[in-house]
């Protein structure tokens, strides 16, 4: 019956479908910039593993592409030897720890912080917030020379936790800005029906803006560990024996051509964790990332 | 990520007065859950930022007691390698941040209606998750000088290996002095007439580059109205006499000699197989010089010294992009998602074309997206210090000089001048103040 009437038919499914086809082909061009765009932003990491597993006799004289004509040169034995390295081994030890640790402390006393600022009446709270705020980009070469000073009058220069307290001052800015704007936000009437019930300040915080934060955190977490297991500057200037494992691969840096099959597989295990912690959790990554710099 | 900041603007919500009221126990408690940060604030930044200015105006070492006045700011701006960090920086913020909104912005436009956005996004994104460090050894792979070794001049020398053939002969001289190098060719002194055979000896060449169809070289009977003579490998193990063919001497084939006549006409003759040549048909009375021209001495692609002092700095503004345009990209995708959709489409319909939409609606409507990312990347700029370290070889570090390096190498890199590293250090935070004074400005507005 509908076959009757032409005047509204539909248009046939293959109609549709070779509009669609029609499309694709118009964005051809689109695609083909986009795929050699993105082999742009992979190359150089791609590169860097291929180069992780050449022996250094391969690599002398030849960069890391003679894997394509000669796949049989390429061996784990690089990274074998390096498992073996107790000085590699004790840099991923100290990078863990600093990373961790900081990024415990940095979430607990940032909530906390973030917390008096959202929803603590005291006197002079907002001034002090306008404070917090300035903090956010003071230079952390401010602190340098201060700092090597005073932990070396205390005694603890060179210590994973002169490191870990440097990192944790210094992330906590971004952690209350963070936070607090999150809690901020938070339904007020539940808040208020939990005081009126008597719970103290402690268990709302513990009970409720703990929970009811948690994307917050998560995103804090993820910045911290990342910005802690990726730092060089601070561990580089308060650690000497303590070294973190971007310090450790700095001290191999002077002889880079030939100590090349250290320095390209040290490099990769550096960043093969920020990239597990990134896949795991990109979405909290960039809402951290949004909401730190996108109203 | 590198430690940088990523807040330009902080979007602030003031918070909503609490009616708990503020007594005794209100001060407790506030004290009790800002106390920890607090004091980590005050011990860690506002003590040594207050110590760090006072310091600034001390001398190198010791604690405060030497005086200098205002000389280590001095010494900031007469230095030649502080000046450098200095002028460095300036490029890096003339450069960067308007690269890295833009490339985010044509990344995020183009990828805004294609189906597998999610992956491209991704992989863009990728390197902000990896420490700038391990960004700078990847780069310094890549960017080695041997186009053997680097990538990036690997593919410089496939791509001027169409431009220009690298001759047979690249590092070829005379073997006597009846022949002098001039632009690139190798010319024989003496202006010739026909009926001569000439010998074009040449030395400095390895074995393996003598062409493999190489025969014994020989040099040809001189004839009447013919230029001909014999190019060879003016060497044999042992010694011989430099300027004769001898015996085990490889002519070599393949090389182009020209003749020029005194009008200026030049003819060209390829050497064969034994290294002899021949121009028959020449009149009579006319003068030529002989020569081996310069394409038989091009010398192959070598590499552009991205390291080097002179490259330095651009090599590291790429790697830098590289890493933050994911940023810009994500966060401007962001706003582009959020726009309203019925502005574009009326605009689409009214037969605006793509680019003026672009132009007319688009970018204006992200402005304030674009100005965050902007504001951002200076920030982020300022500070840059991981990537210089690790990519910049130990040599190059005094030209690729940045200002928050000069400060670690001046207080930390053996010098240990704590007055000047100081001085530094307050400069670069001078230079983050105006962004400073917008934060606080748009906290008040909002509260």
């Amino acid at each position: 019956m509908a076959a009757a009437s032409p005047a509204i038919e539909l248009p046939s499914p293959r109609d549709r479908t070779s509009a669609k086809i029609l499309r694709a082909v118009a964005k051809t061009p689109l695609h083909l910039i986009l795929v050699a765009l993105g082999a742009l932003w992979l190359v150089p990491t791609f590169g860097l593993f291929i180069t992780s597993i050449l022996p250094a006799s391969a690599l002398a004289n030849k960069g890391w592409w003679q894997i394509f004509s000669h796949p049989s040169v390429a061996t784990w034995s690089n990274y074998d030897k390096l498992f073996h390295n107790s000085g590699l081994l004790n840099a991923l030890k100290t990078t863990a720890y600093i990373a961790v640790g900081n990024t415990l402390i940095v979430v607990i006393i940032g909530a906390m912080a973030g917390y008096a600022f959202a929803w603590l009446e005291f006197p002079g709270r907002d001034w002090i917030f306008v404070g917090v705020i300035g903090l956010l980009v003071v230079p952390l070469q401010m602190a340098l020379i201060p700092m090597f000073k005073l932990y070396d009058t205390f005694g603890i220069f060179d210590t994973v936790i002169s490191i870990i307290l440097f990192h944790v001052a210094f992330g906590l800015p971004f952690a209350i800005f963070l936070l607090r704007n999150f809690f901020v936000g938070l339904p007020k009437d539940i808040l208020e029906s939990a005081r009126i019930d008597g719970a103290s300040e402690i268990t709302i915080f513990l009970r409720l803006i703990l929970p009811l934060g948690l994307p917050a955190i998560a995103s804090l977490a993820i910045f911290q560990f990342l910005w802690t297991w990726n730092d060089l500057i601070v561990a580089l200037t308060f650690g000497q024996n303590v070294q973190p494992i971007t310090v450790w691969i700095f001290g191999q840096l002077r002889e880079f051509g030939t100590s090349i099959d250290v320095i390209a597989p040290a490099s990769f295990i550096s960043l093969v964790v920020p990239l597990c912690v990134f896949f795991a959790f990109q979405r909290y990554f960039v809402q951290g990332l949004l909401a730190g710099s996108v109203k | 990520m590198s430690k940088g900041s990523i807040t330009a603007e902080p979007p602030v919500r003031a918070a909503p007065p609490s009616p708990h009221s503020v007594g005794r126990a209100g001060y407790l408690t506030g004290i009790f859950f800002l106390g920890p940060a607090l004091v980590l604030l005050t011990v860690w930044m506002v003590y040594p930022a207050v110590y760090t200015i006072i310091r600034s105006f001390f001398g190198t070492t010791g604690y405060l007691g030497n005086w200098v006045g205002i000389a280590n700011y001095e010494r900031l701006f007469t230095t030649a390698t502080l000046l450098r960090a200095i002028e460095n920086n300036a490029i890096w913020v003339a450069v960067v941040p308007a690269l890295v909104t833009a490339i985010g912005l044509i990344f995020a436009v183009l990828t805004e209606r294609v189906g597998w956005a999610v992956a491209f996004k991704t992989v863009v994104f990728l390197p902000m998750a990896i420490s700038a460090f391990a960004t700078g050894v990847t780069w310094r792979i890549l960017y080695q000088q041997d186009p053997d070794l680097g990538a990036i001049n690997a593919l410089g020398r496939s791509v001027s290996s169409f431009v220009s053939t690298p001759g047979v002969l690249p590092n070829a001289i005379p073997s006597t002095p009846t022949m002098h190098t001039s632009k690139g060719a190798i010319v024989l002194k003496t202006p010739l007439q026909p009926g001569r055979s000439i010998a074009l000896g040449l030395t400095g060449i390895p074995p393996q580059s003598v062409p493999g169809s190489a025969k014994q070289a020989v040099q040809p009977k001189a004839k009447a109205g013919d230029i001909d003579g014999v190019v060879w490998r003016d060497f044999k193990p042992g010694g011989g006499k430099p300027g004769v063919v001898e015996s085990q001497e490889l002519g070599l084939p393949g090389v182009t000699v020209q003749l020029r006549d005194s009008s200026g006409k030049t003819r060209t003759a390829k050497t064969a197989d034994d290294g002899t040549f021949d121009f028959s048909g020449l009149p009579h009375g006319t003068t030529y010089t002989a020569s081996i021209g310069a394409q038989t001495f091009a010398k192959p692609f070598g590499g552009f010294s991205w390291l080097g002092p002179k490259l330095i700095t651009p090599s590291l503004l790429i790697a830098y992009i590289w890493i933050w345009a994911g940023f810009a990209m994500v966060v401007i995708g962001a706003g582009l998602a959020a726009m309203p959709r019925d502005v574009l489409e009326a605009s689409r319909t009214d037969g605006a074309t793509e680019w003026q939409v672009f132009r007319r609606v688009t970018v204006p409507l992200l402005a304030p997206v674009l100005s965050v990312v902007f504001i951002t990347m200076i920030i982020n700029v300022l500070k840059v210090f991981d990537l210089v370290i690790a990519l910049a070889p130990e040599s190059t570090q005094s030209n690729a000089n940045v200002i928050a390096l000069a400060m670690w190498r001046t207080a930390f890199g053996g010098a240990n001048d704590f007055g000047t590293g100081s001085a530094i250090a307050v400069f670069l935070f001078l230079l983050v103040i105006p962004v400073l004074a917008l934060n606080i400005r748009r906290f008040k507005r909002d509260v």
